[in-house]
């Protein structure tokens, strides 16, 4: 049996700058304990995470690309060597807008039993997601996803 | 989306049960989740449908099957907003007795 989970938040903004919030440096260094990501966002695009002190954290290509409605990444972790030797991941952004809110799902999965990368993610997706949610309606992330974490 | 639903529907302890069973093994269809329960498919189905409505539960297709998921979401802004701020003075209590404790050349 193949591991994934799926997280839904409704998040008050635009279809278009959640999409760059989830993409864009400038953005995710903010939110995403300062990582960002090395892509041109094309289809078949190669795909970096970059850790602030300068490692790749995960590795992949861009899968499908529909901004701002759909974002399709293959996902590899590099900094963890049980979960790198685990392969590569699929990620899955779907945005869709209601009015002044946007529906955002994330579907992380991996066709490992048991998957430690999948288990590893699924902890951190959801403090992620509440911290892109107050940076998009506030204007500030919560503190506790501003920093990447100290000997990680 | 407020919370407001959230709140409501962990206010049950069968939905919370669901919860829990959803956490052991995630993404279940209905059958599964109601074997070895003491509830009815119906009072089941209703209950998914209350998680459902708060965000707490978020429903997949995989071929025929309706495949239900914990969606842990708004349980963390609900820490976020409700727990974690109240225990922040406390922490940083702690963490200034460790300083004094420890001196500060180990940062």
């Amino acid at each position: 049996m193949s591991s994934k989970f799926v997280y839904v938040t409704y998040i008050r903004t635009t279809a278009e700058k959640l999409w760059d919030a989830l993409t864009q440096p400038e953005f995710t260094r903010k939110y995403w304990v300062e990582t960002w990501q090395d892509c041109d966002w094309t289809q078949g695009a190669s795909w970096k995470l970059m850790i602030p002190d300068g490692r790749v954290g995960d590795s992949g290509k861009v899968l499908e690309i529909d901004r701002p409605r759909k974002l399709v990444l293959h996902w590899h972790n590099q900094f963890v060597p049980e979960m790198k030797a685990e392969g590569p991941t699929r990620l899955t952004y779907e945005l869709e807008q209601n009015g002044d809110e946007v529906k955002l799902t994330v579907i992380h999965e991996s066709d490992v039993t048991g998957s430690k990368t999948i288990d590893a993610v699924s902890n951190g997706w959801p403090g992620l997601l509440a911290s892109l949610k107050t940076l998009l309606e506030t204007g500030r992330p919560l503190a506790s996803t501003t920093r990447w974490p100290e000997g990680m | 989306m407020d919370l407001d639903a959230a709140f409501r529907a962990l206010a049950d302890s069968s939905r919370r049960a669901l919860l829990d069973r959803l956490y052991e093994q995630n993404g279940q269809t209905l059958a599964q989740l109601c074997e070895g329960l003491d509830m009815s498919r119906q009072a089941v189905t209703k209950h998914l449908v209350i998680l459902e409505q708060a965000n707490l539960v978020v429903v997949q297709w995989q071929g025929r099957e309706k495949l239900h998921y914990l969606n842990p979401v708004p349980i963390h802004e609900i820490a976020e907003r409700w727990i974690r701020k109240y225990e922040r003075g406390r922490l940083r209590a702690l963490a200034d007795l460790k300083k004094q404790l420890e001196g500060d050349d180990d940062e």
